[in-house]
Parts: C-alpha cells; sequence; structure tokens
C-alpha cells in the first residue's frame, strides 16, 4: 500500500515570519505561503478556515496578509472551506485563488476541476491548493463535549489545540495545558471519516502536517510542479528554513506508519458497509 | 470530423450561452467539429444525422412540434446529451418558484429525459462551459471512463434533486462536510448549517449538479491522476 501518494519531495519546514510563528498550528507553512502568494502577486484571494470564536470554524476568503494572520491555527472542527470557492471569483473577483483544505476538501478540490459542472469559470482560477495532514475530525458539538466535559475547560477559555502523542491536547489562556487520551476521543469523531483513506492530502499541490518533524515545524510534501515552483521561490526568498526530513526526528517513518494505519482500518470500515449493503463513495 | 448539432426545445438560451461562453476552448472543439445544426450559431433548417446531438430545455406535452423534435433528434443522432437541467430533470420549466406563473403551466414540461433515451445528461442551471467542453471532449475521444457519471445522470433523470446529497450523503454518514454541493448550486438553495447541507427547498430546481459534484458519492478513480 502507497502510504503518501505521489509527491516529488518532502521536506521540514518552519515559517521565518515571526507573526506567523506566533498564531500558527506548527511551522506556519500554510499561512506564509498565503501571505508570499497575496504579497507577491502570485495569489489574490485565498480560501481559509476562520476562527468564529470559542474554536467554531467558518469558511472566510482572505485577501490581506492580515486575514490570513487571523484564520492561522487548527480548529478541530468541521469547516466548509470549499463553500465559499465560488463566491472568491464572484463576489471578491479573485483570479488567482489559493485554498486549504483536509485531505477530503483537497479531493473535493480536485474533483470539481475534473468535472466543473456547478463551477463556471472557477477552476481555472485556482492557483494553489495547500492539504493539511488529516487523521480524523470531530463534529463542533463534539469537540466542544471533549474540551468541557473530558479536559474540564470552559471552551472560551482555549488558546489551542493539538492531537499529538496519542493525546488530545488543550491549552487555556490561563497557561494551563489538559489532555485527554485520543482512545476517549473516538466516539466523538465525524462519522463521515471512518471511509477516509487520505492522510496526507495526497492530491493537493503542497501538504502539511505537524507530525514527523520536531515541535514548531512542519513536515511538508511537495507534489506538483505548481507546488514546487512556490515552495522553491519561498525557501530563495528566506520565508521558509528547510531541513532534509532524514535529520529531523521523529521523521517520516511516523508519518508512514500513521498514513498506512488510517488506511488500512477505514479500508476495513468501506468492506464492512459494503456488507451491510451501505453506500461508499465510488 | 464529427458532426456535432445543437438544438433548443423549451429552455431560456442559458445552456447556449454557457455552449457559446467557452471562448478559445470553444474554437478549439470547433476544430476538431462540425456545427452542423444550431438555430442561433449555424444556418440549416432540417436536423441532419449527426454523431452528437447537445439538446436544452424540456419538451412541452402540449405542443406537438416539441415532441416531434425530440424524437427526431433521437433518430438523426448517434450520442444524444440533454444540455442542463430543463433537458435532464425539467430545471426551472417544472420547479421555478417566482411569481409570475409559466405559460404552459408547470406541469406541461417534461425534461428530454423522461420522452427519449438520453445517453449523457449534463446537470447545471446553467451547465458550466468547462462541463461542456470536457463532455464534447471526452466524446470525441471515446473516453467513457469520464463520461461514466454523465451516463449515470441521464438515467436518474427528473429524480435528481438537492435532496439528494441529504438522502444518499448526509443520511449515509458519507457527508464530511466540504461545502462543494452549496458552492454548486446555481440558485443558493444549500447553505451550509453545523458543518452539513440544508436544502432550502422553496429555492430548489432540481438540476442535479450538487449531487453530481459531491465527491462522497462519486469519486471516479481518474481525478486521482494530478499530473
Ligand atoms: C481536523 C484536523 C485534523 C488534523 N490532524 C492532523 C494529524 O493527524 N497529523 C498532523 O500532522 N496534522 C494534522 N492536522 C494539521 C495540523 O493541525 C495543521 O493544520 C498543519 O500542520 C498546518 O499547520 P501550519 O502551522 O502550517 O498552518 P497555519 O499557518 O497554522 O494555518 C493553518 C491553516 O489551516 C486552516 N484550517 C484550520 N482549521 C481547519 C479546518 N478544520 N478545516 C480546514 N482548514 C482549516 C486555517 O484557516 C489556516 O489557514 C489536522 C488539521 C485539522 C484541521
Ligand atoms: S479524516 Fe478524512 S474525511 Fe475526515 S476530515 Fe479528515 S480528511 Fe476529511
Ligand atoms: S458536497 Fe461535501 S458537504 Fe455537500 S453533501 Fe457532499 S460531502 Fe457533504
Ligand atoms: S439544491 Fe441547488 S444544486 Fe442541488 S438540485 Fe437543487 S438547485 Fe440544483
Amino acid at each position: 500500500m502507497n502510504p503518501f501518494g505521489a509527491y516529488k519531495k518532502v521536506v521540514s519546514a518552519r515559517s521565518t515570519l515571526k507573526e506567523v510563528l506566533k498564531k500558527s498550528q506548527d511551522g506556519g507553512i500554510v499561512s506564509t505561503a498565503f501571505i508570499y502568494g497575496l504579497e507577491n502577486n502570485l495569489l489574490d484571494g485565498v480560501v481559509v478556515a476562520d476562527n468564529a470564536g470559542e474554536f467554531q470554524a467558518v469558511p472566510k476568503v482572505a485577501t490581506t496578509p492580515e486575514e490570513v494572520l487571523e484564520a492561522a491555527g487548527t480548529k478541530y472542527t468541521v469547516c466548509p472551506n470549499i463553500s465559499v470557492l465560488k463566491s472568491a471569483v464572484r463576489e471578491y473577483g479573485c483570479e488567482k485563488i489559493g485554498v486549504v483544505g483536509t485531505p477530503c476538501q483537497v479531493r473535493a478540490i480536485r474533483k470539481l476541476m475534473k468535472y466543473p459542472v456547478g463551477f463556471r469559470h472557477v477552476p481555472d482560477k485556482i492557483a494553489l491548493v495547500i492539504g493539511i495532514f488529516c487523521m480524523e475530525n470531530f463534529p463542533y458539538n463534539g469537540l466542544k463535549l471533549i474540551v468541557e466535559e473530558h479536559c474540564g475547560v470552559k471552551m472560551e477559555d482555549v488558546v489551542k489545540m493539538d492531537i499529538g502523542k496519542g493525546k488530545f491536547w488543550v491549552y487555556t489562556r490561563w497557561g494551563e495545558t489538559k489532555t485527554v487520551k485520543l482512545k476517549e476521543t473516538h466516539p466523538y469523531e465525524q462519522i463521515a471519516c471512518h471511509v477516509c483513506t487520505d492522510y496526507t492530502a495526497e492530491l493537493a499541490d503542497i501538504s502539511t502536517g505537524s507530525v514527523g518533524s520536531p515541535d514548531g515545524w512542519s513536515t511538508v510534501f511537495i507534489r506538483t510542479a505548481k507546488g514546487e515552483e512556490i515552495f522553491n521561490k519561498m525557501v530563495e526568498d528566506g520565508y521558509l528554513e528547510v531541513k532534509p526530513i532524514e535529520e529531523v526526528k521523529p521523521g517520516l517513518g511516523l508519518v508512514e506508519k500513521l498514513a498506512l494505519q488510517k488506511k488500512e482500518k477505514n479500508a476495513k470500515e468501506i468492506e464492512h458497509r459494503k456488507e451491510l449493503g451501505l453506500p461508499v463513495p465510488y | 470530423m464529427v458532426k456535432v448539432a445543437h438544438v433548443q426545445l423549451c429552455s431560456c438560451c442559458g445552456c447556449l450561452v454557457s455552449l457559446a461562453d467557452t471562448y478559445e476552448k470553444l474554437l478549439d472543439v470547433l476544430n476538431s467539429i462540425e456545427l452542423v445544426y444550431c438555430q442561433t450559431l449555424a444556418d440549416a433548417r432540417e436536423i441532419p444525422e449527426c454523431d452528437i446531438a447537445l439538446v436544452e430545455g424540456s419538451v412541452c406535452l402540449d405542443d406537438h412540434h416539441s415532441l416531434e423534435v425530440a424524437e427526431e433528434v433521437r433518430k438523426k443522432a448517434k450520442i444524444v446529451v440533454a444540455l442542463g437541467a430543463c433537458a435532464a430533470t425539467g430545471g426551472v420549466t417544472r420547479y421555478c418558484k417566482g411569481n409570475q406563473m409559466s405559460k404552459p403551466v408547470h406541469s406541461s414540461f417534461s425534461p428530454l429525459t423522461e420522452v427519449i433515451k438520453v445517453d449523457l445528461a449534463i446537470p447545471g442551471c446553467p451547465p458550466s462551459p468547462e462541463a461542456i467542453v470536457s463532455v464534447i471532449t471526452a466524446a470525441l475521444n471515446g473516453d467513457m471512463e469520464y463520461l461514466q457519471p454523465f451516463a449515470e445522470f441521464a438515467e436518474l433523470g427528473s429524480e435528481a434533486c438537492g435532496c439528494d446529497v441529504i438522502s444518499k450523503v448526509v443520511n449515509k454518514s458519507l457527508c464530511m462536510g466540504c461545502g462543494t454541493c452549496a458552492s454548486a448550486c446555481p440558485t443558493r438553495a444549500i447553505e451550509m448549517l453545523d458543518g452539513r447541507p440544508n436544502i432550502l427547498k422553496e429555492l430548489c430546481i432540481k438540476c442535479g449538479a450538487c449531487s453530481v459534484q459531491c465527491p462522497r458519492i462519486r469519486f471516479p478513480g481518474l481525478i486521482e491522476k494530478i499530473e
């Protein structure tokens, strides 16, 4: 089984922009790429997941670096980013759009590029697709329950959430850190995630996630010529620091392990659904 | 040269505008096709024998000409494509709920798919120029793999509706909340609530774009080839 899909290069990287690192989830690759794109006229609008308060996520078309920064950081809840893609073209008049999404959203983008039935004059304006690694996602109520019931923290006090080392982490504005074992969060997962076999956003131009790299750094797959071009420019212009993935810990082995775990487990779920006569994406 | 006809039944011309809206791509396509019939763009009175007929609009059951044209297209064309919602599902001719009474009445209109056998159907109101070009190009190349979803949609005919994303995706625990359906909808009949589509049925004209576009019903393998 191929764990990662096709790619040209994989590295460990981190933004050099202080304002990004202050707000970003990991190495700030997504926000830096979008800010770089907007500042250098490679992009004129980007679709991001804005924090609508208490980690509720709303899709937003951002056209300035400030708006990109506001939307930095992971919200572990469903955010229908593609729902504003058409308004980026129609209402914002964007012609070079960057989009960030979970692997399933990246798949949705690739589908609408090949089968653009409801997307007049949109596909040719998609200039950069960035995917973020994803094992599972939570409906907002599920997320709230994990934070409030299992971690005993009020949603309004949370400044950051993270998943890593087998735990769900919650950081509060009082400087506290609470954790809950991932095993306890499974019941609140979005069920649709259980038929998803894509961990590393295999169809993106660039995909990135925290796993594989040290804290504060990101693992980055460069998959397409488009992705490679913008990534190389960012490195040349000093927006990113890069290390060979072989030199960092825990390294690509862990990404591979998790990607394969997701594929195997969810391939089984797909088979199980078929046995029950339930539909699966085909 | 592949012979293509554009045939108009009861419609608003939106699909034709979409066909013409392919700009330079239409020229590319026109270099490999011969537009043998199109009341607006070509000078021909009778529908000739052709390889592909793109038919827009629904069939007015109270107008025998309309029925005759539909049957004639089936006889003359090797591949009949229902172009857009009216031909595929009835679209606005059946389901528009503006404050102006349609004449004849809604019940008089049948989508082409209910009147003759249609090989391919392109959803949308109007369908995007890109989709039209892709379908024509795939048909020219005999790329049946690409065309399969359009063939399935032709069989579904007037059964398509915004409710499909609820009954086939949300209710089956397959919806992951990407929002593609909401963006694809030409009438803004879909809003996303708590990461799931909600269909405003007063606005849905049953064009089928949302469910055909949803990656959780159908994800043809060829989409995986990205470079
Ligand atoms: C549900 C979910 C599960 C994840 N699981 C993993 C995992 O298992 N392993 C792993 O290594 N990484 C995972 N990630 C990715 C990781 O959390 C970071 O998003 C990624 O490393 C990018 O960080 P960054 O510092 O480069 O980006 P930043 O500069 O912080 O930017 C992050 C971007 O992602 C967007 N975003 C935030 N939340 C969402 C959302 N819910 N849907 C769509 N877009 C969003 C933001 O708008 C922002 O533009 C997950 C992310 C999500 C949303
Ligand atoms: S696990 Fe898959 S379906 Fe669920 S949010 Fe992540 S990418 Fe989407
Ligand atoms: S397009 Fe996306 S949001 Fe809409 S029904 Fe399908 S999976 Fe759900
Ligand atoms: S909800 Fe919108 S896209 Fe779906 S069938 Fe109705 S009008 Fe068409």
